[in-house]
């Protein structure tokens, strides 16, 4: 099945293709070309996601190393070398999952320049894709580096009030940072005369040089993630972003980071990471406990979210650098289940913003009178973010902790009043929003979920519930990847 | 060394210098500028590319003149903009009424001297031909005649770059008084056992000339100056070809003359390459007109490709001609665009012009967004890839924090980058934009798809083409 890989990365440029062309000779009416525009996208998406679930189904669970794997000398050395292990392959699906329901979510919330937008996120989806299946340095830096461009313009165009502002901040922050990981691939590709991620996956740089490295990936990955304290471009992103670039950058863009750490810092920079991992603890023990409070003090409904984004990205974190099976597992897992949790509660905003046009939560208070699904479907995801058994929220964040625990007690300790902080958060703005009484009459007139909210909440209402009660699905995924992972780790540390 | 072989390896330059007289005594003849004339000078400069790649490789006139990869590296790129050139700057003219049939003949002769200077081999066909080039452009930067700006940046060029070539010619003198000869060659022999003081003091004067010409800091005042009152189609011209030709005769001099004193003329690189960085980057800034802008940001490319150089050796030399190219690429294209753009016949020059533009021309919004994203080196864009090269061989050479230091002033000029792109995509157009001609439209588009995505095909071709170039020049 050679080729396939490549197929599911591009397999949204076809998308694209089709959308100019038609574009260029098809109907001159805009409103037509819009919804034209709209389906093709969706189809587009939902021909990816049969493929990523290809690629699942085909996928030999058995092996650790690098499946599907592509290839071709390209120039000055570099390759281009696809190929995809347990640990990508859950972000590719992942990606693959929540494309299409973005695009159905935009369906009606984004009413000027819908072609250019449906691009920017077709765009969008192939960079991402491609950042998960790269195994060139180079090849993987182009498609990490690109798409702040689609982002850059989904922010900037359809975004909210301050959008410029946001715009700007979330592409300077993630440059600054990617420039420095870019001089610490040419210094790779300097020292070990390659540029594929296999082979240096297994090469040994010198402990000193190794920290440096680490810290320049350090520099990228943690601007993306984010951690503490480098977070503050995420939540004017996320307020100014439309419902779905928020659904987007949770749900995908910051597990970049999450997946980068696991991808290079650990397996390249094994004595590096356990020397600067108290330092990760120290940064992410904060994030958990410091965003908490912060987000609880929110009067936006999306800053809340974003900032509860930036304390659950810490029990990842935790997770990663604890150098352990159940960490790696437990990070994993609480990436993906963050990526459909917060993604469905930045639909939940959605729904009320895209009827009374305001986050604030002071606006809202009884919605459950006129919204009773709205209020149950919102219940679940909330549930799930505070981390209740059941939902797949409780199994990420038991895992990064006993994880943690075994590397290290104190910031498991620590982080486990996280665990409460979110519950006290995440319940607060619950009450607030849906229950007590009506006391605005803006209010009285607010009509339930509609049949296509329902249909994108029904997939990840599904998600939660399925990764909650059966997580070995996923653990069956990443078992072999993980486990070579951890081996590896621990060889060359001698832990 | 019979004149049959001399003449073969002058090839491109006889096409070039005949083909330039001939028309000169033509346009003399006629009363206006005609298509044909255009398509004389296209074919000639054409014809001069085709001889430089079948044409011979040695040396003719006693090391006037030096025919080697590196130089028909040179020389193709060279023509090839050159021609591209014409019809922009010709078709420009033309819609205000300033058709002269001088324009094509003085891009002949700069082509003519730039050809020279990539295959100069001796001191005095080093200046000649810079001399050659350069009086060619000041004429074309005050083309516009009855411009007060245009007149003035022709003014300051040249005034400017008399200053320059003094400079120059100041060191050459010393070069060869402490050397004894004014061929590289020799010059190579005599600095085998390294450069004595007053050798290398001649040399520093000798690349503070060349720098004016490349306009690398600090030597680059005039540039933004003069980039904004010379005419567009112009500007697009000598902010490419000219300096790629003051690049690699700066390569062919460093690296054979002086192969010994690397550890002496790399600082002096390295400090003009991020002071152009920083220049390039932070007074970028402040600028509002696109021209100047722009300016900026080729002081700044200028840094990148000095990075290369500074690394030495073939890779080095790979690098700076690899990084060149895609920079002459994009900064044609970058001129082309601005040139066909104007509102209400008012040529959009500033920041303010720009908005809504993406709106409005999708297509050319679209080409000013790559090339601004090339020039920041964004990926995939082929900027990325010139400061991959780059970076790379200065990673090799030992010069890591360079790298590190010129990718953070990437970081700083990024906002003026994303500046254009938030007006571009952004803001609401303030009225119509005119239909672009269609000769400016078709170097754009062409520019901007090489920028992305032709050049990650284009790279596996022009890759082992600039290796064998730079093998040629790092080594006698």
């Amino acid at each position: 099945m050679t080729g396939i890989l490549s197929l599911t990365t591009y397999a949204p440029l076809i998308g694209v293709a089709a959308i100019l062309l038609l574009r260029l000779f098809g109907n001159r009416d805009e409103t037509r070309a819009s919804t034209a525009a709209k389906w093709i996208a969706l189809a587009t998406t939902l021909a990816t996601l049969a493929l990523a679930i290809l690629l699942v189904v085909s996928f030999d669970r058995h092996q650790s190393g690098f499946q599907f794997t592509e290839d071709v000398v390209w120039f000055a050395g570099l390759h281009y070398h696809m190929g995809v292990d347990g640990i990508s392959l859950l972000f590719v699906l992942l990606t693959a999952f929540l494309m299409p329901l973005c695009v159905v979510a935009s369906w009606r919330a984004i009413d000027n320049r819908v072609i250019e937008y449906m691009i920017a996120f077709l765009v969008l989806e192939s960079l991402v894709i491609g950042v998960f299946c790269a195994l060139d340095l180079l090849v993987f830096y182009a498609f990490f580096e690109g798409q702040l461009i689609p982002m850059f313009l989904i922010i900037g165009i359809w975004g909210g009030k301050n959008r410029v502002y946001a715009a700007f901040k979330f592409f300077l922050y993630t440059l600054l940072g990617s420039v420095l990981m870019l001089a610490a691939i040419l210094a790779m590709i300097a020292m070990a005369h390659t540029s594929s991620i296999p082979v240096l996956m297994t090469h040994h740089f010198a402990p000193g040089t190794q920290a440096w490295l680490w810290l320049a990936f350090f520099a990228s990955f943690a601007v993306k993630m984010p951690m503490w304290p480098v977070h503050t471009w995420l939540p004017d992103a996320h307020v100014e972003a439309p419902t779905a670039g928020s659904v987007i950058l949770a749900g995908i863009l910051l597990k970049m980071g999450g997946y980068g750490f696991m991808r290079f810092s650990l397996p390249m920079f094994p004595n590096a990471s356990v020397e600067f991992a108290p330092l990760v603890y120290a940064l992410s023990v904060i994030a958990i406990v410091y965003t908490s409070l912060v987000a609880f003090r929110q009067t936006d409904m999306k800053k809340l979210i974003a900032y509860s984004s930036v304390a659950h990205m810490g029990f990842v974190t935790l997770g990663i650098f604890s150098g352990n099976l159940q960490g790696e597992q437990g990070a994993l897992f609480q990436m993906l289940s963050h990526g459909v949790i917060s993604g469905a509660l930045f639909l939940c905003v959605g729904v009320v913003y895209d009827r009374m046009h305001t986050r604030e939560i002071a606006f809202y208070g009884g919605v459950v009178n006129r919204m009773p699904i709205y209020a149950a479907v919102f219940m679940l995801f909330t549930m799930g973010n505070v981390g209740l058994p059941g939902t797949s929220g409780f199994i990420g964040e038991i895992l990064t902790l006993t994880g943690t625990y075994g590397a290290s007690s104190w910031p498991a300790i620590i982080a486990t009043s996280g665990v409460i902080l979110s519950a006290v958060y995440a319940l607060t703005l619950y009450r607030r929003v849906v229950f007590g009484g009506m006391t605005n009459p803006a209010l009285f007139a607010i009509g339930d979920m509609n049949v296509r909210e329902i249909t994108i909440f029904a997939p990840l209402i599904l998600a939660t519930l399925v990764l909650g009660f059966q997580p070995g699905l996923v653990f069956n995924l990443t078992n072999a990847s993980t486990t070579h992972l951890v081996d590896a780790f621990r060889a060359a540390t001698g832990r | 060394m019979t004149f049959q072989n001399a003449a073969a390896l002058a090839g491109p330059e006889l096409i070039l210098i005949v083909s330039a007289l001939l028309m000169l005594v033509w346009g003399a003849f006629q009363s206006r500028a005609t298509v044909l004339f255009t398509i004389a000078a296209v074919a000639a400069l054409i014809a001069a590319a085709v001889a430089a790649i079948l044409g011979p490789t040695g040396r003719a006139f006693s090391g006037g003149l030096i025919v080697d990869a590196g130089a028909v590296f040179g020389k193709v790129v060279i023509y090839l903009t050159s021609a591209v050139a014409i019809p922009l700057g010709e078709r420009w003219f033309a819609r205000r009424g300033m058709a002269r049939f001088e324009f094509p003949v003085l891009v002949l002769l700069a082509a003519l001297g730039m050809g020279m200077m990539v295959s100069a081999d001796d001191l005095i066909s080093l200046y000649v031909s810079i001399e050659l080039q350069s009086l060619a452009l000041y004429i074309l930067a005050a083309f516009h005649k009855d411009n007060e700006k245009s007149a003035e940046a022709g003014l300051k060029y040249f005034v400017l770059g008399a200053l320059s070539s003094g400079i120059l010619l100041y060191g050459a003198s010393l070069v060869y008084g402490f050397a004894g000869s004014t061929r590289f060659e020799v010059i190579a022999t005599a600095m085998s056992h390294g450069a004595g003081l007053g050798a290398l003091f001649g040399l520093i004067f000798v690349i503070c000339g060349v720098a004016f010409k490349v306009s690398a800091a600090p030597f680059h005042m005039w540039t933004p100056d003069v980039y904004e009152g010379a005419p567009t189609p112009v500007v697009g011209f000598f902010a490419g070809a000219p300096k790629l030709a003051a690049m690699v005769l700066l390569a062919r001099l460093l690296t054979q003359s002086f192969g010994g004193a690397v550890e002496q003329w790399r600082q002096v690189l390295v400090v003009m390459a991020l002071l152009s960085v920083a220049v390039g980057a932070f007074a970028g800034l402040a600028q509002s007109n696109l021209k100047r802008l722009w300016a900026y940001s080729s002081i700044a490319s200028i840094g990148y490709a000095l990075v290369g150089l500074a690394a030495g050796g073939a890779a080095g030399i790979q690098s700076m001609l690899v990084y060149m190219v895609l920079y002459v690429v994009d900064v044609t294209g970058f001129f082309a665009c601005l040139a066909a753009l104007s509102r209400g016949g008012r040529p959009m020059e500033t920041l303010a012009d720009f908005a809504g533009l993406a709106r409005e021309r999708p297509a050319l919004g679209m080409a000013m967004t790559v090339f601004s994203l090339s020039a920041l080196g964004l990926p995939p864009m082929s900027g990325l890839w010139g400061k991959y090269y780059v970076f790379k061989a200065a990673a090799g050479a030992g010069l890591a924090w360079v790298a590190v230091a010129a990718l953070l002033g990437s970081v700083v000029a990024a906002f003026y980058y994303l500046k254009l792109i938030k007006v571009m995509w952004l803001d609401p157009s303030p009225g119509a934009v005119d239909a672009p001609p269609l000769e400016a439209t078709v170097v754009t588009y062409a520019a901007a798809l090489f920028a992305f995505p032709a050049v990650l095909i284009a790279l596996i071709a022009i890759d082992p083409w600039a290796h064998t170039a730079a093998v040629a020049l790092a080594l006698r």
